[in-house]
């Protein structure tokens, strides 16, 4: 996962017709992460659906190179299978069904992994997308809101894999109101940019 | 290519689990059942209008799903994540079709053959109901994926999706019913072709469909 990239060259953002940010630029290497703070509703989670490029930008250019992992308030795994074969569909994809255990076990759901989806509690849930993207073993990380909704073990295991990702070449792009233990990462403060 | 067949197993998988495969079948013997309460028992009559009524049926069945194709995956983010991995919507619309003909098309066609002997057709006709089932049922798979796919995220989606559908399915009914008759070979020309466009089309529009349903 060696030369993973993220660059953000003056981009801008409209949703429905409103301009959430214009002249956004930023570029992040292996090892990086960046927290992306402002106010509800000021294009956080649109910042990184543009890194996915699930959106495209009004103006500028999202350049990335690696695969991607999104973490966001959808699951995206599938409510009525056991937590540990919604997993593998996406592992399966992803070529690392060997992955999955690993990801259970950082995320402290290895014990969780025969329970259907559906009856996941709302931490759980969100730990689960969590392994998700650990699972993905996808250089680049983009995690919308990783702590919702999680207990402070949960918090802990979080900036554990965190850490751990970027140890291991990884970039992170964190959307978060919670106070996160990132190192050395850098703020992108949408409030400020207008 | 092995993403895709991952994709197409995972939804098949799904239509059969929950049951869904069943419904539409179970829907279509009831219209074959109903019919001849309806029209009364004369065995001519049914023979002579039953294939049109399996073709109805047929249409009514494969509207019925429609709603669980696309959008439940949208509103999951499912559809996201296989975006994020590189997968175009068009190819993902693509295996939508396939796995949804493959949850529908080939229980319908077994269906038949009872449907068939309620409506008292003959084996002749029943050949070629046949047929033309399985060259006009992939282009109700591909019609149902488009409209699924457009109509993802709207209030009363459902009844939208049937107002949109059938009269998209005229050329499918028409050709489907005319491939019956007696010089039925051209009816089942047109009706492949018919079956062919929205084939052709399907990945296209319900792809450009599910990306504007992302914004």
């Amino acid at each position: 996962m060696t030369g993973a990239r993220l660059e953000f060259r003056g981009v801008a953002c409209m949703r429905g017709g409103r301009l959430l940010f214009e002249g956004l630029g930023f570029a992040l290497g292996a090892g990086e992460a960046a927290l992306v703070t402002g106010p509800n509703g000021i294009g956080k989670s649109s910042l990184l659906r543009l890194a996915a490029g699930l959106l495209l930008p009004a103006a500028g250019i999202v350049e990335r190179d690696g695969g991607i992992a999104l973490a966001d308030e959808n699951t995206a795994l599938d409510p009525q299978a056991s937590l540990g074969d919604a997993l593998a569909f996406w592992a399966r994809l992803d070529g690392g069904i060997d992955r999955v255990a690993p990801a259970l076990d950082a995320m402290g759901l290895a014990r969780l992994a025969s329970v259907p989806v559906r009856m996941l509690s709302t931490g759980q849930r969100k730990r689960a997308t969590l392994a998700r993207a650990i699972a993905s073993g996808a250089p680049i990380w983009l995690l919308d809101e990783p702590g919702n909704g999680l207990d402070a073990e949960s918090i802990g295991r979080l900036e554990a894999a965190m850490a751990t990702h970027r140890a291991g070449g990884g970039l992170l792009l964190v959307a978060s109101h919670q106070p996160l233990k990132l190192d050395g990462a850098r703020t992108i403060s949408l409030g400020a940019a207008r | 290519m092995k993403l895709l067949l991952l994709l197409v197993r995972r939804d098949v998988a799904l239509a059969y689990r929950a049951g869904g495969a069943l419904l539409p079948v179970a829907f279509f013997l009831l219209v074959a059942t109903l019919f001849p309460f309806a029209v009364g028992p004369d065995a001519q009559l049914l023979a002579r209008t039953g294939g049109g009524v399996v073709w109805i049926a047929a249409l009514l069945a494969a509207l019925l799903p429609i709603e669980r194709l696309i959008e439940p995956d949208t509103r999951a983010g499912v559809l996201d994540q296989i975006a994020i991995r590189g997968v175009s919507d068009e190819a993902v619309a693509a295996t939508r079709i396939l796995s949804h003909w493959l949850s529908f098309g080939p229980p319908l066609m077994l269906a038949t053959l009872p449907a068939s002997a309620l409506l008292n057709l003959d084996g002749a006709t029943l050949w070629r109901l046949e047929l033309g089932l399985a060259v006009g049922t992939p282009g109700l798979a591909a019609l149902g994926v488009m409209i699924g796919a457009i109509t993802a995220g709207l209030r009363g989606a459902g009844a939208l999706a049937g107002l949109l559908l059938l009269p998209l399915a005229v050329p499918l009914i028409i050709f489907g019913a005319g491939s019956l008759g007696e010089f039925g070979g051209g009816g089942l020309k047109l009706l492949a072709a018919s079956s062919l466009i929205l084939v052709g089309m399907g990945p296209f529009a319900a792809g450009a469909a599910i990306r504007a349903g992302r914004e």
